[in-house]
């Protein structure tokens, strides 16, 4: 069982996203996050899915992937270098006593304060999963309000480009 | 009707003309509200015929055995809600087993689309794990382009049923029509031609091979490659086996032929299966009924080469040395090229001294003196009766096996079951679709006391399309094929599978006006089968009394090997 990160180009129509969390649910494949928005041509939607699984299912998994007829590319990004980035919006209790060292604890991750109230801190970080999960563990628990979190968006390295 | 451009067509007109645009004869249906101004159009024309059946689910496995018979693209026609819930059993059916489908259903009006209308459902996400695509058309300018795409899916490519959502208000509107000459879709580009260094590999092997394989699925019959396959393996010698869903791929009655493998697969079949060093895998899928257990499959080492339309196939449930994907005809014909190239077959007189051992086991013996009627001895004299030329539909269940074991098909696209999801009551109405564009052949359903009941009310149909289809009626009170499992792995506890208060089938056969016979005499099965098929125009609902404790031999229980059979002579 391993960490994959699929990414998939298809057709931005209705329905293309529930044919793919369909499918993982159907075949009883994992999702970790499942991620989707449309690309620079506005026809086309481009997916990021992490996904744990042997080798044999995740095979099966971007093969499946590719049959769906609104699908028009699958990479296993996982198989050579690339770069993921997820996104993490987190509101704090940032009160007199807190408020310093919670922005110093943001500088240290390069995270930026985005709105601040009396007695809140909402803050952005972005990084791969573990950076994010380290920052929260940075924090101290009882301050932490709210967390969302965008799950992970691939890209391969360098010249490996995925396009039509 | 001409086609000139700048027409303007209402949708349900345009619906209409884009049948007639493909060609299709027959859609079989049932008409509701949403689809009344669809009705109402094909009420106005005469070219493309509409049957009615008597429940949707009917409709659905109809026109899939119209397309299993046929290789066209099967077209039902259903209205909104409980149209398509009926319709889904035969959906998923044709899905199962990649047959060429269109659907089309009717949907409440877009504005009331997600506000629980009356007989709304939302037939998009419902089927959308049992069809290869379906689409929902908001626009009656996506109408015509839509309905192209869905025959163009369905056909292409692995085949499968491709469903077209139709709300009311789009019927009604009306655009511009003009039916696209092709299809171009950049998500969609199925292969064809197996790679050529893929195709070396292969002949490489078979060539080399000591106790060669070859096994043989649906794929051969839905790519019409009956031909081609006939080509290599008399090309090769080598023996050959066929799934359910291949028979009549290859001719039964060839020597080179062994049966069928899998489950209830002669024990020939499934030896030479388990020990074979090179396995030659066309169209087909590796599927828990045919080779049993995946791990004790893999216990002996052997190379396999896999030809299919569909990579997600290949290396599913079992790992695969020399993968090939294509279109089964051009694959086979490119490959037997490079073999014929590098001249003959090998020798493997052993290997055939070995398979002749296992098939002097006659696996499939019954005893023939029985005072009882063996379901066995129906089916060999529906062989000779019909002299192996029928069409056969089936049900689902040991009158499926006996069916499968005991009609030797020689041709493709007569042997008519479903194999994947294994309906009942799929036979009746995929008789009459065969029964449609086959006219004048002889068509017969296999059933079963218990599956016939499941779509028994489309006897009614038969009778008023005048489809004089023969009902083999194996009834030995019991779902046999449940009371069997319960016999062997259940201690004899027969829980649910015998079925009190059977109707009397020739009454009810008369009662729809057709023509019932009771048979109960072994001497009697065959003058009984013989007047049946000389009636060409009656519909004859033959009930033969079976013996109730015959079971399908040979016999390999869930999650075992292929080759760990029940054998007849076992017990």
């Amino acid at each position: 069982m391993s960490r994959h990160i699929i990414s998939i180009l298809l057709e931005n129509e209705a329905g293309a996203l529930s044919r793919v969390s369909g499918l993982f649910s159907a075949r009883a494949y994992n999702i970790e996050s499942l991620t989707v928005a449309p690309t620079e041509d506005p026809s086309m939607s481009r997916m990021t899915i992490v996904t744990t699984g042997s080798e044999d299912v995740v095979e099966q998994i971007t093969k499946q992937l590719n049959k769906l007829v609104e699908v028009v590319k699958v990479v296993d990004l996982s198989g050579a270098e690339h770069i993921e980035r997820e996104m993490m919006l987190i509101k704090v209790r940032a009160g007199a006593k807190e408020r310093e060292d919670m922005k110093r604890m943001a500088d240290i991750f390069r995270a930026r304060v985005i709105d601040v109230s009396d007695n809140t801190y909402t803050i952005e970080l972005t990084g791969d999963g573990r950076k994010l999960d380290a920052f929260i563990q940075a924090l101290d628990q009882g301050a932490i309000l709210e967390t969302v979190r965008t799950g992970a968006s691939g890209i391969g390295r360098g010249n490996r480009i995925l396009r039509v | 009707m001409d086609r000139v451009k700048g027409v303007e067509l209402t949708g349900a007109e345009i619906v209409v003309r884009c049948l007639q645009e493909e060609g299709v004869e027959y859609v079989f249906g049932y008409p509701g509200g949403a689809v009344l101004f669809i009705y109402d159009e094909l009420f106005k024309q005469d070219k493309v015929k509409h049957v009615l059946v008597r429940h949707e689910q009917g409709a659905a496995h109809a026109a899939d055995g119209y397309s299993r018979s046929s290789n066209k693209v099967g077209v039902c026609l259903v209205t909104s809600g409980p149209g398509v819930t009926n319709a889904v059993t035969g959906i998923a059916t044709a899905y199962m087993d990649s047959i060429p489908m269109v659907v089309l259903t009717g949907q409440v009006p877009t504005a009331a689309i997600g506000l629980d209308a009356f007989q709304e459902v939302d037939a998009v996400g419902i089927t959308r794990p049992c069809v290869k695509h379906n689409f929902l058309v908001k626009n009656v300018k996506d109408l015509a382009g839509t309905i192209k795409k869905a025959f163009y899916l369905a056909q292409t490519g692995r085949p499968g049923p491709v469903l077209v959502d139709i709300p009311k208000d789009v019927t009604i509107q009306s655009c511009e029509f003009a039916y696209p000459e092709a299809v171009s879709m950049r998500s969609y580009n199925p292969v064809r031609k197996g790679h050529a260094g893929q195709l070396r590999k292969a002949a490489q092997l078979l060539l080399g091979a000591q106790r060669p394989m070859i096994y043989t699925g649906g794929g051969v019959i839905l790519s019409d490659a009956a031909r081609q396959l006939g080509e290599i393996v008399r090309l090769l010698g080598f023996p050959c086996t066929s799934t359910l869903m291949g028979l009549g791929g290859y001719p039964a009655s060839d020597p080179q032929f062994l049966g069928m493998l899998g489950m209830h697969g002669t024990y020939e079949a499934n030896m030479a299966m388990q020990s074979c060093d090179v396995l030659l895998a066309i169209g087909a899928r590796f599927d828990d009924r045919v080779i049993g257990n995946p791990a004790h499959f893999a216990q002996n080492p052997r190379k396999i080469i896999h030809i299919d339309i569909d990579p997600s196939s290949i290396s599913k449930r079992v790992r695969v040395d020399v993968p090939i994907v294509g279109h089964v005809p051009d694959v086979l014909r490119d490959l037997s090229k490079l073999l014929a190239a590098e001249g003959g077959k090998p020798d493997i007189g052993s290997w055939w001294k070995q398979i002749e051992q296992w098939r002097a086991r006659d696996c499939l013996k019954y005893d023939r003196n029985s005072k009882i009627i063996k379901p066995q001895f129906v089916i060999e004299k529906l062989y000779e009766v019909t002299q192996g030329d029928a069409f056969v539909t089936s049900d689902v269940g040991q009158h499926q096996m006996w069916a499968a074991q005991f009609y030797k098909f020689e041709k493709p696209r007569r042997w008519i079951n479903s194999g994947g999801l294994g309906t009942m009551g799929f036979g009746l109405p995929a008789a009459m679709g065969v029964q449609l564009v086959n006219p004048g052949a002889t068509v017969a359903c296999v059933t079963g006391e218990s599956s016939i009941q499941m779509c028994l009310q489309e006897l009614s149909t038969c009778k008023q399309y005048r489809l004089p289809i023969k009902i083999v009626n194996l009834n030995n009170k019991y779902m046999g094929m449940v009371r069997q499992w319960q016999q062997f792995f259940h201690g004899n506890r027969y829980s649910e599978s015998y079925m009190d208060a059977l109707p009397d089938f020739v009454k009810l056969a008369e009662g729809y006006g057709h023509r019932g016979v009771l048979i109960d005499k072994p001497a009697d099965v065959e003058p009984a089968l013989r007047d049946a098929f000389k009636r060409k125009d009656d519909l004859v609902f033959m009930d033969f009394l079976t013996d109730q404790t015959e079971n399908v031999y040979p016999m390999v229980p869930g999650g075992k090997g292929i080759s760990e059979m029940i054998l007849a002579e076992d017990l």
